[in-house]
């Protein structure tokens, strides 16, 4: 049965073993559980302009008409010209008058945006279903469109990475302020 | 005070404090008022022909007993986002907006919050998730959900505004719209969850990483770069909204939460942290969520942001039912600190007077401002000017346009004008 006495020494028992840890000790939670890159090859899809994170592989534009016009024409239509503004990926003058139309040839700065949006978010009914392999050859298709590589250029992990976009020097990185 | 059909005001009796109609904040507190449906003769409402008020209904029977997940009175149905008109080759995209013209306070319900999809809503799985530290750390980890749930926590109220919110206001002419319609791709809540710094110190970060690639676990994977100074600072892996688990078109079971930033940076179903050097450049802080200017630069990494402010009721689509004393009340943030101080116009900016703070003036929270305003039954244009704890004043449409240019969609933080006619009739307008 519990008395005024059992209770104040519960109380007295729960003080000393809060009070006895520091703080920091007591906050201290480690429960991430290690492990390795290599695990991670499946999962992590993050490509980025330096090159890391591509896979083997390589493609051309010969080799992505077949993949964008069974995958991708659907909403981007035959030539890339788009069915509605979001979905347009060719064409475009970023100096043109009034809101210049926006596309990978006008506006994006860098091809490997182009390789690492198609792996991991199309097409959008299927995002994730291209083979490394095929996600070379749209993106090699989507730059031979746009007039920035030829049909037969082999686009790779290093290829990619040294293609020049035309409007690579029209942004201003502001992330320094902040 | 004799009670009059004036909104229950004398006329004389008001403290003008600027041009059309304005009246000084403390007059609520003082004598209250009649306002939007409220006025007039509404002293004979629940009494009977005799003018007796009676027992109604509702007190004369048992009403029905406890549920198991509450739900709003039948009676504020009206209270809905709006959720526009899906893109039929692109279901899962789009934007659903918060009913800003009914709500108070500052704290959005969960269920009206603003919604921006990029590839739906995933059903994601909270035993199966996994939360991913990689890259440059010393340790890459792995969190499952159950395990995160053990770590210390924080709870802090931030609003969360889309940054193409009021992006039609960048168009040349003036959307016919309401304060959900125009400005509803901001909410509000208390948001719960891991300090980042306490996950990236259990990896450990290596000298030479700067951006942390977040990467969500929708179909798209939605992907942003975060600044590592901003991680560290006050960057939360949020688990709860507003008490209880996030709602899954809010990121469940995590979502990274950004304070003050555009929102689209508060990568939803969040699923991985990747630790390095440069930003990684995603599709959505390149070819999206950057602002061309009219020099056709764009400006790359605008996160906070702007100070903002706008009145929701009276608001655009609603009329005011008679001359009289009205509430004019409203909502003010910024990415840049806490809300100092909302001035309101009645006269399109010639006169400003001070409205009241009615909220907590929390960092990068939304605030409440009110203050009364007679509708004398002629032309007005109600305007709102919130000032930051910054010091940063809210530009004019002008004044924003002139910075940003007419080609700018993202980051809109322009003064709302709304225009009310001789018919009480309110319309967005710009003067």
């Amino acid at each position: 049965m519990f008395t005024l006495k059992t209770l104040k020494f519960c109380f007295a028992l729960i003080s000393a073993v809060f009070l006895s840890l520091p703080a920091s000790q007591a906050q201290t939670v480690r429960l991430g559980q290690a492990i390795s890159e290599s695990q991670l090859s499946n999962f992590d899809l993050v490509a980025g302009p330096d090159g890391s994170g591509f896979p083997a592989g390589s493609g051309t534009a010969k080799a992505g008409k077949a993949v964008f016009d069974s995958k991708c024409a659907a909403c981007h239509a035959a030539n890339g010209e788009g069915v509605s503004g979001n979905t347009k990926l060719v064409g475009g003058d970023i100096h043109s008058e009034g809101n210049p139309l926006r596309t990978v040839g006008s506006y994006w700065p860098y091809a490997s945006t182009l390789f690492d949006f198609i792996r991991r978010a199309m097409p959008a009914n299927a995002p994730k279903s291209l083979s490394g392999e095929e996600v070379y050859q749209v993106t090699a298709y989507l730059l031979f469109l746009n007039d920035i590589i030829d049909e037969e250029e082999i686009l790779n992990k290093e290829s990619l990475t040294e293609v020049q976009m035309p409007n690579k020097d029209g942004f201003v990185d502001l992330s320094h302020l902040h | 005070m004799t009670n009059t059909k004036n909104g229950g005001f004398m006329s004389d009796e008001l403290d003008r404090v600027a041009g059309n109609g304005l009246i000084n904040r403390r007059h609520l507190l003082k004598v209250g008022l009649g306002g939007l449906g409220t006025a007039l003769a509404t002293n004979t409402f629940g009494a009977d022909a005799g003018g007796k008020l009676q027992i109604p209904q509702w007190s004369q029977q048992p009403g029905p007993g406890t549920s198991s997940y509450g739900s709003p009175s039948s009676f504020t149905g009206h209270l809905q986002r709006s959720a526009g008109t899906p893109n039929p080759i692109y279901p899962g995209g789009g934007a659903s907006r918060s009913p800003l013209q009914h709500l108070q306070g500052t704290i959005t319900p969960n269920s009206l919050h603003f919604e921006r999809h990029h590839s739906g809503v995933p059903a994601v799985d909270p035993a199966q998730h996994k939360l991913v530290i990689n890259g440059l750390v010393d340790q890459p980890l792995m969190f499952s959900y159950e395990d995160l749930l053990k770590y210390p926590m924080v709870s802090k109220i931030y609003f969360l505004e889309c940054s193409g919110n009021s992006g039609t206001l960048y168009g040349n002419t003036p959307a016919d719209g309401s304060a959900q319609s125009i400005h509803g791709l901001v909410s509000c809540a208390e948001w719960t969850g891991i300090p980042l710094s306490t996950l990236l110190d259990e990896a450990g970060v290596k000298t030479e990483a700067k951006w942390i690639a977040a990467v969500g676990a929708d179909g798209a994977s939605m992907g942003r770069s975060v600044p590592l100074a901003k991680a560290l600072d006050d960057v939360m892996v949020a688990l709860y909204q507003n008490g209880e688990p996030i709602r899954p078109e809010q990121g469940y079971p995590m979502r990274l939460f950004v304070p003050g930033w555009e929102g689209n940076i508060s990568v939803k179903w969040l699923t991985q942290l990747k630790l390095t050097r440069e930003a990684s450049q995603f599709r959505d802080e390149t070819s999206k969520y950057t602002d061309t200017m009219t020099d056709r630069r764009s400006l790359q990494f605008t996160f906070p942001m702007g100070t903002k402010s706008l009145i929701t009721s009276p608001s655009g689509q609603m009329s005011l039912p008679h001359k009289g004393v009205y509430k004019v009340t409203g909502i003010a943030w910024s990415g840049a600190g806490s809300i100092r101080r909302v001035e309101v116009s009645a006269d399109g900016g010639r006169s400003w007077a001070d409205a009241m703070i009615e909220s907590h003036q929390s960092d990068k929270a939304l605030a409440r401002f009110s203050i009364p305003w007679q509708w004398d039954g002629g032309d007005g244009i109600l305007q709102s000017r919130a000032t930051d704890s910054a010091g940063n004043i809210q530009p004019s449409r002008d004044a924003h346009l002139a910075e940003r240019g007419l080609i700018s969609f993202y980051h809109y933080h322009g003064i709302q004008s709304w225009g009310i006619n001789t018919e009480g009739e309110i319309k967005n307008v710009y003067t």
